[in-house]
C-alpha cells in the first residue's frame, strides 16, 4: 500500500538575479491500495513524473509524508533507501536501458548492484525475459531492438528484484498503438499474476482507461479527482477532466 | 639508398632509443595522469550541482584547481616544476625528469575530459540505476564510467597524443626521447636529416595511436550496430 499525505514540492530558482519558488506539488494525498492499477492523469507539466518520483524518493518532498506499506519512509536514506527501492520497480517513457549492456546483463543489473551470486541473477532474469517473450534476444543490445521489446526488456529489469510495487512514468507514450496495447497487456497481466501494485502516469485517458481500475486527475500540482476509472470517466468533476475528455473522446468511443 | 643505409648505421640506435623513450614516458605519464584524472572527474561530476552528491564549495574548489593546472602552458610549467621535480625524482632531466611535469600538466587535462564523457551519460540512465538501488560507487562505475567507455577511450588517444606533443617540448630541457634529440642534433648541430627522421616516427606514432584509439572505441561501443 502507497498512501502519500499532504506532499508538496517546491523547487527554487534564481531567474535574474531574482529568487523564485515554483510550487510544482500542492498539499498532495491519495492511497494506492495493493493489487491496484493506480492512474494518474494530467496535462503536460502538472507534475506527474515529480508526483510519483516522490513515491520512490527520487526526488524529496518538501513537506507530507510517503508511507509505504504503513511505514513511514519519507526521511529514508542511505542503506534504508536502497533497501526501500528495490521493493519499487520503475519503468520509464524512453526505457533508459545501458545501451553498453546486454538485454540479460540489463535485466540482472537490479540484482548485480543488490549482490545476488551471477548464477541466480541470470537464472531469475532469464525466467522474466520468457514471460516478457525476448527469451531469444538476451545477447542482444538494446540498440538492437525494436521500441516495444526495449520496454519489455525494461518491464523485466523493474521485475528483476521481485518488487511489489511498479512505477510507470509514461510507459507507452513513446509507443505506437499495437504496440502500447502490447506492453498493457503486460503490465496488466503482471498485476493480476504476480499481483504487483501499480502506479501508471499518463497523458491518455484512453491509456489510463484500458489499464487503471483507479485514477487521479492532476492539474497544476493539486489533485482535482479521484476514483474509480469508470466513475471519473462517465460522471467527469473537475474541468481538466472534462477537458481531457472532450480532447480524446474519439480515442474512447 | 646508400644514404639512407649510411644514415641508419650511424642514427638508428639513437632514433631507435630515441623512440622507445618517448614511448615509456608518454605511456607512464598518460597512466599516472589517468590515475589521478578519474578521480578527478569522477568527483566534478558527483558533486555538481545536478550530480549524485551535489556540494557547491567543494565542486567549484575543484574546478578552480583543474583550470588553473590547465591554463599554465607546457614550457612553463616544465621549468617551474624543476625543484619538485628533483623533490619527487632526485632529478629534473632524462626520462624519469620529464614524466613529472608530463603528470602534472596532463592530470588537470584528462580531469575534463573524464567529466565531459562522463557528462554524455543520458542522466535517464542514472536516474534508473538510482531508482533499483544502486549505491553511489555502483553508479559510478557500472553506470558512468561502463556507459562512457568508448568515449573514454577515445579521449585517451587524445591525451596519449597531448602528452606525447610535450614530451618532446621536454626535451628542451634534456627530458630525453625524441624531442631531445631534436633539439641536439636538430637545432643546435643543424643536422636536418635527424630532425626530418623524428619527425617522421612522431608522425608514425601519432597515426597509430589514433586509429587504435579510434577502432578500440567503435568495437566496444554497443550503440551502433
Ligand atoms: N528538478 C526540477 N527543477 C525545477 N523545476 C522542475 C524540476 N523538475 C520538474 N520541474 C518543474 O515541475 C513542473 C512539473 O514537472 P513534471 O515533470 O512533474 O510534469 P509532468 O506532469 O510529468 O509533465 P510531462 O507530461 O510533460 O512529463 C514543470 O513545470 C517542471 O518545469
Ligand atoms: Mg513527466
Amino acid at each position: 500500500m502507497i498512501q502519500l499525505e499532504h506532499i508538496t514540492k517546491t523547487f527554487d530558482h534564481v531567474e535574474h538575479g531574482e529568487h523564485h519558488e515554483h510550487h510544482v506539488l500542492k498539499d498532495v494525498s491519495f492511497t494506492v491500495e495493493d493489487g491496484d492499477t493506480f492512474g494518474i492523469i494530467g496535462e503536460s507539466g502538472a507534475g506527474k513524473s515529480t508526483l510519483v518520483r516522490c513515491i520512490n524518493l527520487l526526488e524529496k518532498p518538501t513537506s507530507g509524508k510517503v508511507i509505504i506499506n504503513g511505514t513511514d519512509v519519507t526521511n529514508y536514506s542511505g542503506k534504508q533507501l536502497v533497501q526501500l527501492r528495490r521493493g519499487i520497480g520503475m519503468v520509464f517513457q524512453n526505457f533508459n536501458l545501458f545501451a553498453q549492456r546486454s538485454v540479460l546483463q540489463n535485466v540482472t543489473y537490479p540484482l548485480e548492484v543488490a549482490g545476488e551470486a551471477k548464477d541466480a541473477r541470470e537464472a531469475r532474469a532469464r525466467k522474466l525475459l520468457s514471460m516478457v517473450g525476448l527469451s531469444d534476444k538476451e545477447k542482444l543490445y538494446p540498440s538492437q531492438l525494436s521500441g516495444g521489446q526495449q520496454q519489455r526488456v525494461a518491464i523485466a529489469r523493474a521485475l528483476s528484484t521481485a518488487p511489489s510495487i511498479m512505477l510507470c512514468d509514461e510507459a507507452t507514450s513513446a509507443l505506437d498503438t499495437m504496440t502500447t496495447n502490447t506492453i498493457l497487456n503486460l503490465l496488466k497481466r503482471i498485476n493480476k499474476e504476480l499481483g504487483v501494485t501499480i502506479v501508471f502516469i499518463t497523458h491518455s485517458l484512453a491509456v489510463a482507461n484500458s489499464i487503471c481500475n483507479r485514477i487521479a486527475v492532476i492539474d497544476d500540482g493539486k489533485i482535482v479527482e479521484q476514483g474509480k476509472t469508470h466513475d471519473v470517466f462517465a460522471h467527469p468533476q473537475a474541468k481538466v477532466t472534462r477537458e481531457l475528455l472532450d480532447m480524446e473522446g474519439k480515442a474512447l468511443a | 639508398m646508400e644514404y639512407l643505409q649510411a644514415f641508419f648505421n650511424q642514427y638508428g640506435t639513437l632514433l631507435a632509443q630515441g623512440t622507445w623513450a618517448t614511448i615509456v614516458m608518454t605511456f607512464v605519464s598518460t597512466a599516472l595522469a589517468y590515475v589521478i584524472g578519474i578521480p578527478l572527474g569522477v568527483l566534478v561530476v558527483v558533486t555538481n550541482p545536478d550530480g549524485l552528491h551535489p556540494h557547491r564549495i567543494f565542486n567549484t574548489v575543484l574546478g578552480w584547481i583543474v583550470n588553473i593546472g590547465r591554463s599554465i602552458p607546457f614550457i612553463i610549467l616544465l621549468v617551474a616544476l624543476i625543484p619538485f621535480t628533483r623533490w619527487i625524482v632526485g632529478t629534473s632531466l632524462g626520462v624519469p625528469g620529464a614524466i613529472v611535469p608530463l603528470v602534472v600538466s596532463a592530470a588537470p587535462f584528462v580531469a575534463r575530459m573524464v567529466e565531459q564523457s562522463l557528462q554524455e551519460v543520458n542522466g535517464g540512465l542514472i536516474e534508473a540505476a538510482q531508482s533499483f538501488g544502486s549505491s553511489t560507487w555502483q553508479i559510478v562505475y557500472k553506470v558512468y564510467l561502463k556507459e562512457s567507455l568508448p568515449s573514454l577511450i577515445r579521449g585517451g588517444a587524445i591525451t596519449f597524443i597531448t602528452i606525447f606533443g610535450y614530451s618532446a617540448m621536454a626535451g628542451t630541457v634534456g627530458g630525453g626521447g625524441l624531442g631531445d634529440i631534436a633539439i641536439r642534433y636538430g637545432y643546435q648541430r643543424y643536422q636536418n636529416d635527424v630532425m626530418f627522421a623524428t619527425i617522421i616516427i612522431l608522425i608514425i606514432l601519432v597515426q597509430i595511436v589514433q586509429s587504435v584509439g579510434t577502432h578500440w572505441a567503435r568495437r566496444i561501443d554497443k550503440r551502433n550496430r
